[in-house]
This record gives structure tokens, sequence and C-alpha cells, in this order.
């Protein structure tokens, strides 16, 4: 074929644009309603949670789970887009780690040295690595499809952004139900989960996102 | 590093996003204005590694209809060049790769080009036909009407007693047969 013959293929395309930002914008939505609901439906929120959400642990269980969430999905966006500097962008989540960072300082300064494994260790640290990976599926999955529709310059890690936001998303719901509220508890055991999620996403991504 | 903001950047990215709005003229003039650009960085390529400078048509072809695919990653609030860059790098090393030759291609020799552009005759590469019959019926069909005959979506539409949904459909998706196609997928 000539190229001028496939250029005027191509200019009567013209309206078959596939924007990558709504399509993946529409995936999280989707996928986190999709999370919520699940939770909410299985396990429901947690009884006292109208008294707890003013508990400062509390809070900052589920204010760090939603920042990370945040900025995670904020990555995502940017993940399919050819010409961004994904690295760079990803200096953002340096912000979670020291408010987290913080946080667990703050919680060593405060707990007598003989409750500290007790708060680590909490009572569901399975369960919440069950959990998370298992809400984080849809949104995931969802994820991944749309940004098919991307140009990664770099399937793996751009897979890995998905699986973080993915991940951070079943997170920041899953702290909705469960009364593991330390600090030390958040950053080991969702952070662990988390992670295994990401990792799933960049496996999923060499293969999906490739283009 | 990358293509800097310069006035035919701007005058390009201002057609590419008159196209992304539906403007299929505008689209169209983009297109022509980038493949001599991309046929000068295809020839040195081929050139510089050692490839026949007649694969660089193939290349031109491929990146084309990757810029095409993927335009809607493209945000209109942001410079053209970096993304065009990014686009163009990727495939030309994918296809020189798939080529069988190791090689490096760097966002500056991708810029180099820019300013080393010159006129070329446009050939036709992989054998019309041999393309054609890869597609399916209707698509090889509404493909012949378009690109050779030079019909609109609307007289194709007409002509094959289609929808013009229909046909825009299944152009949408003979697009992505061919990317596939030199990808070597198909």
């Amino acid at each position: 074929m000539r190229t001028e013959e496939l250029i005027r293929l191509m200019a009567e395309d013209a309206p078959g644009v596939a924007r990558l930002r709504p399509a993946v914008l529409s995936a999280m939505a989707g996928g986190a309603v999709f999370s919520a609901l699940l939770l909410v439906l299985t396990l429901g929120l947690r009884e006292d949670m109208a008294v707890m959400l003013f508990s400062p642990r509390v809070a900052f269980k589920l204010a760090a789970t939603l920042l990370l969430a945040g900025l995670a999905c904020r990555l995502a966006l940017l993940a399919g887009r050819p010409g961004v500097a994904l690295a760079r962008e990803a200096r953002v989540l340096l912000l979670p780690a020291l408010v987290l960072g913080a946080a667990v300082l703050t919680e060593l300064a405060v707990l007598a040295p003989g409750v500290r494994m007790q708060s680590l260790i909490g009572a569901h640290a399975g369960f919440c690595l069950f959990f998370i990976p298992v809400l984080s599926a849809v949104p995931l999955a969802a994820l991944l499809a749309m940004m098919r529709r991307g140009a990664p310059e770099n399937p793996a890690g751009a897979g890995a952004v998905a699986g973080l936001a993915a991940g951070s998303i079943a997170a920041a719901i899953y702290a909705w139900h469960f009364t593991d509220d330390s600090p030390l508890f958040v950053a080991t055991w969702y952070l662990l989960a988390i992670a295994l999620v990401a990792s799933a996403g960049a496996a999923a991504g060499v293969r999906l996102l490739r283009w | 590093m990358g293509v800097t903001q310069t006035a035919r950047e701007t005058e390009w990215a201002s057609w590419l996003r008159l196209s992304m709005e539906g403007d299929a003229q505008a689209y169209h003039r983009f297109l022509m204005a980038l493949s001599p650009y991309l046929r000068s960085i295809a020839r040195q390529r081929c050139f510089a590694y050692g490839a026949p400078e007649s694969e660089a048509e193939d290349i031109v072809q491929e990146v084309l209809l990757a810029v095409h695919l993927k335009r809607g990653t493209w945000d209109p609030e942001r410079p053209l060049g970096p993304w065009l860059s990014a686009i163009i790098r990727n495939k030309l090393i994918d296809s020189l790769r798939r080529k069988g030759r190791r090689i490096s291609v760097g966002l500056d020799e991708v810029a180099d080009g820019l300013a080393a552009e010159e006129p070329g005759e446009i050939s036709d590469r992989l054998d019309a036909e041999q393309v054609l019959g890869r597609l399916k019926g209707p698509q090889r069909d509404i493909v012949r009407s378009i690109s050779i005959d030079g019909a609109s979506v609307r007289d194709t539409a007409g002509r094959l007693g289609m929808s013009e949904g229909a046909v825009r459909v299944a152009l949408h998706r003979a697009l992505k047969s061919l990317a596939a196609i030199y990808r070597g997928d198909a």
C-alpha cells in the first residue's frame, strides 16, 4: 500500500480516536465502586466507625491510604502517555512514604515497648494479605484493560503502576472494615499486600501493555 | 533533549488538536506533513544500520499507524514534540530490532532528524494486494474503496450498502489489523 493511500485511510478514521484519560478514569471509578460494594456487602463497615473515625490512628489510616490511592491513580493516568518521564513523576510517592515513616516513629515513641510487637502483628495480618489483593482484582483488571489503549514506554513499569493504584484503592477500602489501626500494622501488612498487587501488575503489564 | 517547541511543532500540534475534534482535513494535513519527516529519519536509520533503504517506507508506515492508533494518549495541553519523539523512538527500535539488527536509537538522534529533512517520493512497500489479502472481507472492500479509489466513508457506505457507522467501525478495525500485520502478529 502506498503511504499516501494509508494516510487517506487514517484521515477518514479521524473521529475514531480512543482517548486514554477518560478510559483510565472510568476503570478506576468503576473498580473502586465495585470493590467498595464488595466490602460493604460481604463484611460490612466496621460497627464503631462513626466513633472511631475521630480516633487519631483510624483517621490516620484512612487518610494515609486515601493519599496513596490518589497519588497512585494520578501516576496510572500518566503511565500510558509516551514522553512523560514516569520515574520522575513517581517521586510524589515520597510524600506518603514520609508521612507513614513519621507516623511509625510517633507510634514507636508513644507505645510501651511491650505492646509494639502486638500492634505490629495485629489481629488479622493474614486476612489483610488475602483481602487487599481480592479487593484489588477487579480494579486491576479494569485498569489494565483500559491502559491497553495507552502507549507505555515501559510496559512492566506501567503494569506495576496499575497494580500500585489498584492495590492502594483496595487498601483504602479495606481500611473501613478492619480494626488493626496501628501505623506499625499499616506500614507492614498493608504495604506488603499492595506490593504483591504491584508485582502482579508488572507481570501482567509485560504481556498486556506492549504496543 | 527531544524535539524543541518550534513553529512547525506548534502548527502540527494545532492540526492534531483539530483532528481530535473530528476534523479529517486537518488530520490529513498533519499526516502528510509528518510523513516526509519520518521518511528522512527512517532513511538515516536504515543507512546507519546497513538496512536497504527500501525498508524505510515500511518503517514510515508503521510509525504512522502507531501515531494514528495511539493519538488518544497525547494530552492536547502538553507539547507535541516529546510525545512524538517517544512514539517514533519506540517504533524505530521495534521495527529495526525485528529486522534483526542490534541498535540503540537515542532521543537526540530522533531530534536531529528534524534538521535533515529532505523531500522524498512516496513509494509503495508492502505489496498492496498482499496486505489487502490479509484483511477480512468487508474490511478489505472498505480499505480498497477509501485508500485506492479515494472514496469517503459516506460514499463507501453507499457503495457497499452499509451504514456509515458500520463502515467507520470496520475501517478502525482494519487499521488495527494493518498495525498487527506490520508487527508480525497477524
